[in-house]
């Protein structure tokens, strides 16, 4: 029970502490008077017995302090006043505490939010169960100058059956499908997947069932699994799904499966999970068209793991027709395991470690600033202190409330920061590029947020510390006699300001060198022709007729040219035409070319070219001329004629000009019709600006003897509208409706601009410069405000110094050419300092530049002469004034 | 009035109070007096000392106060023991004795 009158004692001497003073103060009271009756009824006079009974009875303060310390509450007390402290102390200067506390947040916030991002797409595992032995699977080319491509099913079925570093391994493609029935035709995203790739990746379905191996037979009726949102957004959440069917392309599936909330494979949630069917009896060795996934058995590292499926290559060329080892061996074949979270981050990490440098600058930045303005208010406090200590405060308890203060800053500066990097998550997400891996897992977390308020509280530790170190130094009598011209601690502040300064202007210098980086960068992208011109005027949007609406190619090209013929009657439509993909889309295919006059070696590799497959009228869309020759028309399609265009880049490879590639033949294979050249087209970047424009060859959507006697069909092309309307996506009614009334149940899937395309492929390098542009902005003008700060204190430091010059006879001219010397020299330490950090750093960013070396005279030189300006800019102001002092004030001194 | 700077050993104010208030409640003017008298002078508590004692010893639970009106018509605090502090000061006195006597036996060898 004593603990607990313990604790009601000493929570009422916490929350009515007035009460517990008033009693003692009576108690003291009543005392001394009995003593002082005593006394008086001893024989004293009363005032004699008053002054003996006061002697007696002790200091009254001391006795008060001494009864109070046995409450057991002094600390809180202690606590309580330093806040107070703190509290009056930030509102004596409002201007300095609000901006140190802004300028923290906006630091704090600013590394908060990306730090958020960088944990979201780098940090996190992925979302499977021990990710770590997760490694995605890709074969390697090098001898055809191909570094990677997906997994030949053969390869697969060796793998899975002889493999002893692999737990297990499973195929996947992205496809998609054509939904119809009951409600509007649409185009989903799916992705087939073999049975085994969804217990590798321990991803159970909420409803129903996983695929079996019956399921991915050929035999097999084709199953389904939904995705959640689909579930939801299709069927309306219906809880009896399992059983019915949806029509797929015409054929009716049987739904199987749901799958959980947000489940994802590489990063996307798509609509539908269908069964990869593979048929082992006919696939040979090659087809390299499914990435794979795979789970290390432990102990396994990704390169023995290389190392064991590359040596499996001789058995799978044994067990499997196809492509013969030899061949293989000349191309180099060879297999590479990387860890999956690598290979769905991709080079996503270099762009944001950069951001996160950049942000974590500008809050270094901000601490430098944040600091200053704390000397700033130590020294204006100078005084203060010395009283106090004079007074008795022990060294300690000043130290405590200047520490108090600076938390409580701290705290309050990282309180609005994670205020604020909610917000700025948001706006992170918006400017973000779409390509950025892992979007969804972007969410402030509690680890998070403890980083920004340790961040606080650390800041908050050093600026007091420094505040103490720096500010309560200098003997007790100085400050109180020379008045605010405080000498002796003066020295050591001022090169802590000083350099204070240099750090800001060098930080401010990297920042910079980065933008002017970027911004090159960015001018040299936008100047690269991509292959078309006048992007903002086409609209494009995928179409695919299905197997079931065109079964031969005649339906095929008979439907895609009725599309083309009601959308060129749209009006404003000056040309349409369609491709299997348009440049800048990544999209490829790849395919073996035998030149006539040009003989492969014995012993060299078949030489590789990717593909694009073309209907009539597509450079005109593009407005990208042709070089030499024609393109197709429809009579070559509907005729099967073996032709084909070539890109200029192709024709380079082997004759002088493009006009000297018309009329010459290849073959996709050795057994294959021979193709003839019958035009050259412009070059087009199909893999972005950054890379070469490949060499190219164009097909008719349509032909024969591509592969085997088969006619091939590119049933999915994406349609280019041309139009001379003000803006492309004017005319996408009317669009919509020429489609449909060439046919009703085929959707438009993925419309956008020519321009949104060419943005999408630049946006990380435009995401980068903004981000860095502003956060250099900011350097900027937190440097500019910390010299103007360093630069006005010297002066009044030195206004003494320069009244005597004056007064001796130095003009106006000389004194403020004095201030900006020595802000000049600030400037040049500081660019000096900074070009040496940029040059450091910016060889991080080679992968992010193009077109400029990241040595750049060009933009030092600029960025180095700017940044002294505007310190000399910020210094004029100070200088100014320390030329209009008047020599007899500054002499007479505070 | 001679006094000496007492030597209190910590912790016996304490129990010395415990003592007076066991006798009759008392306020804090009144034990200190009673603890000179009892003493015959030897001993006179330090009025710092004597309220941060009988803060402590309210605190522990030990004794427990209130107001009251004393004979001359003032308002005083006063003290007196709970349970707790009677067996508190059982427990005190025996530790007491048992210093006490060892000490004594030690300074008794000649």
């Amino acid at each position: 029970m004593r603990w607990l009158s313990n604790l009601r004692f000493r929570l009422m001497a916490t929350l009515a502490p007035s009460r517990l003073e008033r009693e003692l103060n009576e108690e003291m009271a009543f005392h001394l008077d009995m003593e002082v009756r005593k006394l008086v009824a001893g024989g004293m006079s009363p005032e004699a017995a008053r002054r003996e009974a006061l002697r007696n009875f002790g200091e009254p303060l001391r006795q008060r302090e001494k009864a109070r310390d046995s409450w057991g509450v002094r600390w809180i007390h202690d606590f309580r006043s330093d806040l107070m402290l703190a509290w009056r102390g930030a509102r004596k200067s409002p201007v300095l505490s609000l901006a140190a506390i802004i300028t923290l947040a906006l630091g704090i916030g600013g590394v908060t939010a990306i730090f958020t991002v960088v944990n979201g797409v780098l940090l996190k595992p992925l979302p499977y169960s021990n990710a770590e032995t997760l490694v995605a699977l890709n074969h390697t080319m090098p001898g055809i100058g191909n570094p990677s491509v997906p997994l030949g099913p053969a390869l697969y079925h060796t793998y899975r059956d002889h493999s002893r570093s692999l737990e297990d391994i499973g195929l996947w493609r992205f496809t998609t499908r054509t939904v119809t029935g009951a409600g509007e035709p649409e185009r989903v995203r799916a992705i087939s997947v073999t049975e085994t790739l969804l217990p590798l990746l321990g991803l159970d379905p909420a409803l129903g069932r996983r695929f079996t191996a019956e399921d991915v037979s050929p035999a097999s009726e084709g199953p389904v699994i939904l995705s959640y949102g689909y579930w939801q957004s299709r069927f309306g959440s219906d809880p009896d799904i399992l059983g019915k069917t949806i029509r797929l392309d015409g054929t009716e599936s049987p739904i199987v499966g749901v799958m959980q909330p947000r489940a994802r494979i590489q990063d996307v949630e798509t609509d539908l999970i269908l069964p990869l069917r593979l048929d082992r009896t006919s696939q040979g060795v090659g087809n390299w068209s499914f990435p794979g996934i795979a789970r290390l058995k432990p102990g396994v590292t990704p390169e023995s793991a290389s190392a064991e499926l590359s040596d499996l290559t001789p058995l799978a060329c044994e067990l499997y027709p196809g492509i013969p080892l030899e061949e293989l061996r000349r191309r180099e074949f060879g297999t590479v395991a990387t860890p999956l979270k690598e290979a769905v981050v991709g080079n996503a990490e270099t762009l944001l470690w950069v951001l996160f440098g950049t942000v974590g600058m500008v809050l270094l930045l901000a601490c430098t600033n944040v600091a200053n303005l704390f000397l700033v208010k130590a020294e204006g406090r100078a005084r203060d202190v010395a009283l106090r200590k004079a007074l008795g405060a022990s060294r300690e308890r000043l130290a405590r409330q200047a520490l108090t203060e600076s938390l409580t800053m701290g705290l309050m500066g990282g309180v609005m920061g994670v205020l604020l990097a909610f917000g700025g998550v948001r706006l992170l997400l918006n400017m973000a590029p779409t390509s950025l891996p892992r979007v969804d897992e972007i969410r402030l977390e509690p680890v998070v947020l403890l980083v920004a308020l340790g961040t606080a509280l650390l800041a908050g530790t050093v600026f007091g510390f420094l505040s103490v170190f720096r500010g309560g130094e200098g003997s007790l009598a100085t400050p109180l006699k020379e008045g605010s011209r405080g000498a002796g601690g003066g020295q050591g502040r001022a090169r802590t300001r000083n350099a204070l300064a240099v750090v800001q202007v060098a930080m401010a210098m990297v920042l910079l060198v980065g933008s002017g980086l970027m911004l090159r960068t960015f001018v040299a992208l936008q100047g690269v022709p991509p292959g078309y011109q006048r992007p903002e005027k086409v609209l494009t949007f995928r179409i695919s007729i299905p197997m079931s609406e065109a079964p031969a190619g005649e339906d095929v090209i008979a439907g895609h040219r009725e599309i083309v013929r009601r959308l060129s009657e749209i009006p404003g439509v000056t040309s349409v035409s369609a491709a299997a993909s348009v440049a800048m889309e990544f999209w490829e295919s790849w395919q073996t070319i035998l030149m006539e006059d040009y003989p492969v070696p014995e012993g060299d590799a078949n030489p590789l070219r990717r593909l694009n497959w073309i209907t009539p009228g597509h450079f005109v869309t593009m407005e990208n001329p042709l070089r030499a020759g024609r393109s197709f028309e429809w009579v070559d399609i509907l005729e099967a004629r073996p032709v084909a265009v070539v890109s200029e880049a192709f024709a380079r490879e082997f004759w002088a000009s493009p006009a000297e590639a018309l009329g010459k033949r290849f073959q996709t294979e050795d057994e294959q019709p021979w193709k003839e050249i019958i035009g050259v087209a412009g070059d087009v970047r199909t893999r972005g600006v950054t890379q070469p424009a490949p060499a190219l060859v164009y097909f008719p959507f349509v032909m024969e003897g591509l592969w085997g006697d088969e006619v091939f069909s590119q049933r999915s092309l994406r349609y280019a509208v041309r139009t001379t309307r003000q803006s492309a996506t004017d005319i996408l009614p009317e669009a919509r409706e020429a489609v449909w009334s060439a046919n009703p149940d085929l959707p438009l899937s993925s419309i956008r601009t020519l321009e949104e395309i060419f943005a999408e492929s630049i946006a990380q390098t435009s995401f980068t410069l903004t981000m860095l542009v502003v956060a250099a902005l900011v350097a900027v003008l937190l440097g500019m405000v910390g010299v103007y700060g360093v630069i006005s204190y010297l002066v009044s430091q030195r206004t003494g110094e320069m009244g005597l010059r004056m007064a001796l006879g130095a003009n106006v001219a000389q004194v403020r050419w004095m201030v900006l010397k020595q802000a000049g020299i600030l400037a040049s330490m500081g660019v000096g300092i900074g070009a040496a950090a940029a040059l450091a750093l910016s060889h991080l960013i080679v992968s992010l530049l193009f077109g400029v070396g990241w040595t750049d005279p060009l933009t030092y030189g600029v960025v180095s002469l700017s940044l002294v300006g505007v310190v000399l800019l910020a210094s004029y102001l100070p200088a100014r004034r320390a030329a209009g002092v008047d020599p007899t004030e500054a002499l007479r001194g505070d | 009035m001679g006094r000496q700077k007492p030597d209190m050993i910590k912790g016996t104010l304490d129990m010395l109070i415990l003592k007076i208030v066991s006798m009759e409640p008392m306020h804090g003017w009144g034990i200190s007096e009673r603890i000179q008298q009892l003493s015959r002078d030897a001993l006179q508590v330090n009025q710092g000392s004597l309220y941060a004692s009988l803060h402590k010893l309210t605190r522990e639970g030990w004794i427990r106060s209130y107001w009251e009106v004393t004979e001359n018509n003032r308002r005083a605090k006063y003290y007196a023991l709970t349970r707790a502090g009677e067996r508190q000061l059982g427990m005190e006195a025996e530790h007491w004795d048992r210093l006490a006597s060892a000490v004594a036996r030690i300074m008794a060898v000649s």
